[in-house]
């Protein structure tokens, strides 16, 4: 396995990994509050959707020019993937919430409840419910796999390591039988945003035609010099933040 | 229209976002890579100091608005 395949399996395992432990959250909720039934067959029914999805796209992208194809890639993955960094700095900072899987375990609890009777046969609610939300948290990894798995043409790799993530997600969700708060998920959210910059950085730079200094080794030093930086972020942004709270406790006594 | 416009929406908010600057300076950079690595000049260094600049500005924005 090549260090590009290697940073492709890792990155998709984690997206994946982390939506996954979101998605069993709602599924968790709806089906201990509802209908086991239904709720399984909606979530099924959205794994098997987003298997189209992945099998019909995925052969699609690969038709394209290799430039082509790296501009795409690389456009959609830095997109993607500063935005997730973004959102990791800003949790890893204090300056967002950090994702709480027992409180939406809660809240999609008290929902399920307040949603009245349960049908017999096929529960509409927790299908629907459970279908719109791995759905949802399914769809990026989706396009984490194809852009990802197309540009080296290994789309079966990526989906094996999504396979593998939704896997294991949901054989400790059974094992568990309750939402995976110890998951670290904003560190797994600032490593897979961390590598979709740096691949996106270095496809679609390869993309419209640049060489990287020292080829495919380049990724070597952009993907370490990319998590430096937004270390550097998230301790500055912790540093501004406390001296602003700081000032405020200062100011206090003299205006009370 | 409404079916549209909550496509659209969807679509908007998936691809682009809490941040549409970041997708904006995603695409310009790409573009002045691709005009610079058309002359004799080196380009791979346009994309990396985009990202730096794009991701300091968004998070420092983020942090004046909150």
């Amino acid at each position: 396995m090549s260090g590009q395949e290697f940073g492709l399996a890792v990155s998709v395992f984690l997206a994946c990994a982390v939506e996954a432990v979101e998605a069993l959250t709602i599924v968790l909720a709806v089906g201990v509050t509802r209908s086991w039934r239904s709720t399984l067959i909606g979530a099924g029914a959205a794994v098997v959707l987003l298997a189209v999805v992945t099998a019909a796209l995925g052969p699609a992208l690969t038709t394209l020019p290799i430039n082509v194809l790296r501009i795409v890639v690389g456009g959609l993955l830095l997109v993607f993937g500063l935005q997730w960094l973004r959102k990791a700095i800003l949790r890893a900072s204090g300056l967002k919430a950090l994702h709480d899987e027992a409180e939406a375990y809660q809240e999609e609890l008290a929902a399920a409840r307040e949603a009245g009777t349960v049908d017999t046969g096929l529960d509409a609610y927790s299908f629907v419910v459970a279908f719109k939300g791995v759905l949802l948290e399914g769809l990026e990894v989706v396009f984490i796999v194809i852009t990802f798995g197309a540009n080296q043409h290994r789309i079966g790799l990526a989906a094996a390591a999504a396979g593998l993530a939704v896997g294991l997600v949901a054989l400790v969700g059974v094992l568990v039988h309750a939402p995976l708060r110890q998951v670290p998920e904003n560190a797994m959210k600032f490593g897979v945003g961390v590598m979709l910059t740096s691949f996106g950085m270095f496809w679609g730079a390869e993309g419209v035609g640049a060489s990287w200094p020292g080829g495919d080794a380049a990724l070597l030093g952009i993907i370490p010099a990319t998590l430096a930086f937004a270390l550097l972020l998230v301790a500055v942004l912790r540093r501004r933040t406390g001296s602003a709270a700081n000032q405020a406790v200062a100011r206090t006594p003299a205006q009370a | 229209m409404k079916r549209l416009e909550s496509v659209f929406r969807f679509v908007w908010e998936f691809v682009i976002g809490d941040d549409w600057r970041i997708a904006a300076g995603v695409v310009i950079a790409l573009g002045a890579s691709a005009v610079v690595a058309s002359t004799s000049l080196a380009a791979w260094w346009i994309l990396p100091l985009a990202v730096a600049g794009l991701l300091a500005f968004s998070v420092w924005a983020a942090t004046d608005s909150g």
